[in-house]
């Protein structure tokens, strides 16, 4: 339950694969030059380095802005230069801003004020530790020209291009196997029938078999035959019909297609989001709970796309197209992307439920999740590994048993039950107790 | 065989067949279930405006804008006594709604953060916000800037006990 996310946290990826682009094709190093040289002029332009800016944006000011979209603050790139061509502004006014924006708002700035407004009032945070080098090296990184789509382009016509290769090397190993085996089908008819013309040729009759009982004639004669075979057939029969009829109403490997395709193998495998992040009330009720938009839209607020990484993979192994999940989203929570606010238009989504406990039987999240301690994947499996999610678990009253006979209760640091685990434990006559010898298996607990 | 046969026919995109489903079909409104009592169906409704949960409950009147914030940091003081106070499981609740962003150790460093998927989190020692219990409480209640609320993951208690937990990273942090 309390991963360590320090683990976790040690595996990034994201510029490892940008490295094997750039091997992909030549065209992108030269591309690459043309933008190490525009980096190199604008450093001696403005005095900035860009790539220290880059780390502190990121770090300051990232949350609200992006260099080429609307966000909580305006877009950022080449705001200095926007700022002085449309409103004369100059360097200093951006260093009073991003130190004190609040100050020079209440001195009364025409500029200041017009801009608070049109954010509605959302105060920009001030950053006076940031020294004149910083703000001239995030200007820098922001004065930086927008990077080419082209090598992302590349890569994933690249990839599809290995992807349709496979295919076709696939449909090719198949197809050649199909002609082999159409060409040895008819040399043996070839061969078959030269033999006939020889046998023909040198006036030998090929002997015919000889009309005896057919088999099946015989096989009804033997009666004893007969006997162990109707006794063997029911048999089977029986065991084939038991197991259909027991795994009725059991839905293990129910796997719907859902509304939005929801991944949980990148949100709790790859970005290791807890499952009780989005499934809080597992905590304290007894449903799970399916999470509400809302709590989508705590990270989908600014997580409009996914890597261009993660895009083609979904494409190519799910076929999956993950940003036009991400629009399906916003379109059932009502959010406008580009104006960056709700419109109040929602459509609930019709998520289909996938384990469902049957009505006469009573289970509580809480009381394992919180009380017992047992980790989700106890029951709901490799969810973290789920592309797709599937019911893991047969959700019998067997399987149940099994586990309450096996798990053994954790009486630690409990001082309310541990008068009664004595007893019970001196009762039972062992050291510790399982769930089932504490109750877990009296009808009334699951079935009223 | 047979029997593998049998179970292919299975379709793994449709339940499965019920035996008399009578008693597996739940007679009384259940969470989540369609209903035509309400309007479009959707039985996940929220609470009548105004109403009131049952218990121990005060209304948080500290409105949801700057002057709002500014308030809550100054006024705004923590409604559990040093008693009440429970670390171990503040600390496991800010694990889970916290740390993926602001870090185990509140730097701001949280895994998605270090996977470049949320940008720009600062640290709780952060000079220029210089959080106190009542802006991390509004905080948490109603989002700021790009962090969205945390009010119906957490509840009233919880969410202190989150704050104080923020607290002791900021004091660990500026050490």
């Amino acid at each position: 339950m309390k991963k360590s996310y320090q683990s976790l946290e040690d595996n990034s990826t994201n510029t490892m694969i940008q490295v094997i682009y750039r091997k992909l094709t030549s065209n992108f190093l030269n591309l690459g030059l043309v933008f190490l040289l525009t980096i190199s002029t604008s450093l001696t332009a403005q005095e900035g380095d860009p790539a220290k800016g880059k780390t502190l944006y990121n770090t300051n000011c990232a949350s609200c802005h992006q260099l080429d979209k609307k966000m909580t603050g305006p877009a950022l790139r080449n705001v200095e230069a926007r700022l002085a061509e449309e409103q004369g502004l100059d360097r200093e006014w951006l260093n009073k801003w991003i130190r004190n924006s609040a100050g020079l708002i209440k001195s009364g700035d025409a500029y200041a004020n017009q801009i608070y407004n049109e954010y509605n009032g959302t105060a920009m945070t001030a950053f006076p530790q940031l020294s004149d080098q910083d703000i001239s090296d995030i200007l820098a990184y922001t004065a930086q020209p927008k990077a080419e789509p082209a090598p992302a382009a590349g890569s994933e016509t690249g990839a599809t291009g290995a992807q349709t290769e496979g295919g076709i090397s696939n449909k090719l190993i198949l197809g050649a196997l199909a002609i082999l085996f159409a060409l040895l089908a008819m040399a043996l008819v070839l061969v078959r029938k030269t033999l006939n013309r020889f046998a023909e040729a040198k006036g030998i009759d090929i002997a015919m078999e000889d009309k005896s009982i057919p088999l099946w004639k015989a096989f009804v004669k033997n009666q004893f035959l007969v006997l162990v075979s109707v006794i063997f057939l029911l048999l089977a029969s029986a065991y084939f019909v038991y197991g259909y009829l027991s795994q009725i109403g059991v839905d293990q490997g129910y796997e719907p297609v859902q509304p939005i395709h929801y991944s949980h193998r990148i949100h709790a495998g790859d970005n290791g989001i807890d499952c009780k992040y989005c499934h809080s009330s597992a905590r304290v009720s007894k449903h799970s709970g399916i999470p509400s938009l809302n709590i989508c839209m705590n990270c989908h607020k600014s997580i409009y796309q996914v890597a261009e990484e993660t895009q083609a993979e979904g494409i190519n192994e799910y076929g999956v197209d993950y940003n036009a999940e991400i629009k399906k989203l916003y379109a059932a929570v009502g959010w406008d992307d580009a104006e960056q606010k709700y419109t109040g238009e929602t459509q609930p989504v019709k998520w289909v439920r996938i384990h469902n406990l049957p009505d006469f039987a009573y289970f509580n999240h809480s009381q394992h999740v919180t009380v017992a301690g047992v980790e989700c994947q106890t029951c709901h499996g490799p969810v973290e590994e789920m592309e797709v999610m599937y019911q893991y678990s047969p959700l019998t009253m067997g399987w149940c048993i099994d586990c309450h006979r096996q798990t053994e209760v954790n009486v630690k640091d409990n001082a309310y039950y541990t008068k009664i685990h004595e007893q019970l434990s001196k009762k039972y006559g062992v050291d510790k107790l399982t769930a089932a010898q504490m109750g877990g298996l009296e009808c009334g607990k699951c079935h009223y | 065989m047979m029997f593998a046969s049998i179970l292919s026919c299975k379709k793994d995109t449709r339940p499965n067949y019920q035996f008399m489903p009578n008693m597996y079909e739940p007679v009384g409104y259940e969470a989540y279930a369609e209903s035509d009592a309400f309007p479009g169906g959707v039985e996940a409704q929220l609470p009548a405006e105004g109403s009131i949960p049952r218990g121990d409950f005060m209304p948080f009147e500290i409105e949801n804008n700057n002057d709002g914030y500014l308030l809550a940091k100054q006024t705004l003081k923590s409604s559990l006594d040093s008693t009440q106070i429970d670390s171990e499981r503040g600390k496991e609740l800010y694990d889970i709604y916290c740390g993926i962003c602001h870090g185990n150790k509140g730097a701001g460093q949280g895994k998605l953060v270090k996977r470049e998927k949320i940008l720009g989190v600062p640290s709780y020692d952060d000079a220029g916000r210089a959080i106190t219990e009542g802006s991390i409480y509004h905080t948490i209640y109603y989002g700021k800037n790009a962090m969205g609320s945390y009010a119906n993951q957490l509840n009233e208690e919880e969410r202190w006990q989150v704050v104080d937990y923020v607290l002791k990273l900021k004091a660990d942090l500026e050490k």
